[in-house]
């Protein structure tokens, strides 16, 4: 397929209907409101549906119903509106329903700012909604990615009966950047016959939808099976590394700098500078948040001296680092908040900092 | 001898869980005997509320979908727009609509989505205990209004069904009630009209059913149906108040 | 065969049926039922006229109605 320059948030859109997505249901919000933009013009194109909701709240539940009736379906938002959606998340999770859903990150909290940040870290991996589920959570650093990124989360979403949340931020969705689309995928809704709606001669019972157990041991019985779900997923990334992070340098050393999303494009170029100044830097760069690779850390902090997490945020991904090494090697944090890009500059001084503590 | 009344079958086996003379019940019977004479319970998918009908899908043999609070008119648009040959029900009491979901309701209904509304207006959230509903009564007193609904501080009861039929877009629009068997005649065939509308992929339909809750009412159900005749029914005016395709007449 | 039929386990003894009948042929059992309530019972069926007033008014759909076929 050809090479075609495309910004990030319509490389997504495209993907996803190249993944088998028709349906679409979101609301506006910058710095994301070129996807719907996108969506409402391809969509009909093939047939597809593109809702404008009236409010994100609505647009989740949307999903929630589409999902239900064995849509591929997608939404997306901002960072205020992600949490405008956080109970119909928690809905589609404990019902295992599969979508995606796009966070293109903005300045908060609150209203925050337009600019870009990576302050939804904690929304995104550690629920942000009520109860004990979890959404994969993917990162990509590249339109190339959001595209890539955007068929891969529609067969995990398939696979593990599960919400797909995509972590993007404002740069990441505003830039352009030459990429080569991924082949159309085919998708049949009737493939899933526990679908709403599905009225397949092999059809013996009624399809329920629901995620309300009122028995203590049913609703424990199901909580049960979610976590054996989350066990399931981890694994797969486990065997599957290249999946679920990226290593670059990191074989001998002796600084290990961290980071997700734009950051990572930055902190490439940090690790190549501070190799040229003879200091072995290497960088960890998760493309999957959660399951995160705590193996990837936990290995690397037998090898490596320290490790620098940076992230447009105050520190969230910073944490699960230190869970991850588990104390046994000093991890430090560098970020910028408010819709500052830090430069490589900026890093490579934090770098000397505690290369070179004197 | 000959059957002349019997359960249908799109009703589960299940005995429900509401109260002694709740009109749940009824209108769900009528709501299952309404599909299964269109011959259309094979593709029906109903969208269960919060509120005491949140195991409605206990009560049906058809594909059920349990809604986040108010949120029903929305799951029911992601789930028509799916499977645009099924016919899609929302069921939802008063603070599930009225309150909580009022941007989904008007949102829906404005966008004329093909799906089914009925509203079980009883003027009181039964549920979590007996709290005021907007569609609560000016003086009752509730829960949450143990002095009686005061107008100037707590509002007065919004009559949704003439909100709805402002909209351009609603195909049918209609007020009944179940209080005797003559309306209940009614309510089976505005049931009836709203689905076959849909049926015909003829618009958004709406039906507002003013229904007793004789344990938050404190009154047997016999008592309560009168109540309601007296101090509902002329605040809640039954009638059409949009019916665009003419299905009253035909 | 009976003309007015109860399953008495669905009934909850709510007397709607009981002050519809036109008749006046419905009253609450003596007895109990699993649940604790009077169910409704059918006082004296030939009197009975099928009319299903009864049947409908129930909100757990507890009674079957017949009809002697002529």
């Amino acid at each position: 397929m050809a090479k075609v320059l495309m910004k990030g948030n319509e490389a997504l859109g495209e993907a996803a209907i190249l993944a088998g997505c028709r349906y679409y249901f979101g609301y506006p919000i910058t710095p994301q409101s070129e996807l719907p933009a996108y969506l409402a013009k391809r969509l009909p194109q093939v047939d597809g549906v593109f809702v404008q909701a009236e409010s994100e709240v609505a647009a989740i539940n949307m999903v929630y119903g589409a999902a239900s009736a064995g849509a591929r379906v997608m939404t997306s938002s901002s960072s205020p509106g992600i949490s405008l959606k956080q109970e119909g998340i928690s809905y589609i999770a404990g019902a295992e329903l599969p979508c995606l859903i796009v966070n293109v990150m903005r300045g908060g909290p609150g209203l925050g700012n337009i600019n870009p940040s990576q302050s939804d870290y904690w929304q995104a991996t550690r629920g942000g909604g009520h109860g004990d589920y979890r959404t994969l959570v993917m990162a990509p650093n590249s339109v190339q990615e959001m595209a890539d990124f955007t068929l891969a989360a529609f067969e995990y979403a398939d696979r593990f009966k599960n919400p797909v949340l995509m972590l993007s931020d404002g740069v990441l969705g505003q830039m352009m950047e030459p990429v080569v689309m991924p082949a159309p995928k085919d998708y049949d809704m009737d493939s899933k016959k526990w679908s709403l709606g599905y009225t397949g001669k092999d059809k013996t019972a009624r399809n329920l939808c629901t995620s309300i157990f009122m028995g203590q041991e049913e609703l424990e019985e199901h909580n049960w099976s979610l976590y054996q779900k989350y066990q399931v997923i981890t694994d797969f990334f486990k065997a599957n590394k290249d999946l679920a992070v990226e290593e670059y340098l990191c074989d001998d050393a002796e600084v290990v700098l961290v980071g997700y999303g734009i950051i990572s494009r930055i902190l490439k170029t940090v690790v190549e500078k501070c190799r040229k100044r003879g200091i072995k830097a290497g960088l960890v760069r998760p493309k999957v948040l959660w399951p995160f690779p705590s193996d990837v850390f936990a290995k690397l902090a037998d090898k490596a001296s320290k490790f620098l997490v940076v992230e447009m945020s105050y520190g969230q991904m910073v944490e699960d680092v230190k869970l991850a090494v588990e104390g046994k090697k000093p991890v430090y944090f560098f970020g910028r908040t408010g819709g500052a890009v830090p430069s490589d500059f900026e890093i490579l001084n934090e770098v000397d900092k505690i290369v070179r503590p004197d | 001898m000959k059957q002349v009344f019997g359960k249908t079958n799109v009703l589960s086996a299940n005995p429900t869980h509401y109260c002694p003379g709740c009109d749940h019940g009824v209108v769900h019977r009528l709501i299952a005997e309404s599909l299964e004479e269109l011959e259309v319970a094979d593709r029906s998918i109903g969208v269960a509320p919060v509120g005491c009908s949140v195991f409605a899908y206990d009560y049906f043999n058809i594909d059920f979908n349990q809604a986040a609070h108010g949120r029903a008119p929305a799951v029911a648009t992601g789930i028509k727009r799916t499977r645009p040959d099924s016919i899609v029900f929302t069921y939802q009491g008063d603070g599930d609509l009225a309150a909580i979901g009022t941007a989904e309701i008007i949102h829906a209904a404005n966008r004329g989505e093909n799906i089914t509304v009925v509203f079980i207006n009883n003027g009181i959230y039964g549920m979590t205990g007996g709290q005021m509903a907007p569609t609560t009564l000016v003086g009752m007193k509730t829960q949450t209004s143990p002095y009686g609904r005061d107008a100037a501080t707590m509002g007065s009861p919004i009559r949704v069904s003439e909100i709805i039929a402002t909209l351009e877009s609603p195909a049918y629009v209609t007020r009944v009630t179940v209080n005797t068997i003559a309306n209940q005649i009614k309510t089976k065939k505005a049931i009836k009209n709203a689905f076959t509308l849909q049926k015909e992929k003829k618009g958004f339909s709406f039906v507002e059913i003013v229904c007793i809750c004789p344990t938050n009412w404190g009154k047997k159900p016999t008592d309560a149906h009168k109540w309601l005749t007296e101090n509902m029914l002329p605040v809640f005016p039954l009638g059409t108040f949009k019916d665009i395709h003419g299905i009253e007449k035909a | 065969m009976s003309k007015w039929v109860i399953n008495e386990s669905l009934c909850k003894g709510c007397g709607i049926c009981i002050e519809r009948c036109p008749m006046k042929i419905l009253a609450f059992a003596e007895h109990l039922t699993p649940k604790g309530v009077h169910p409704s019972s059918m006082t004296d069926e030939s009197k009975c006229t099928s009319c299903a007033i009864c049947a409908k008014s129930c909100p757990d759909v507890a009674i079957q109605i017949y009809k002697e076929e002529k």
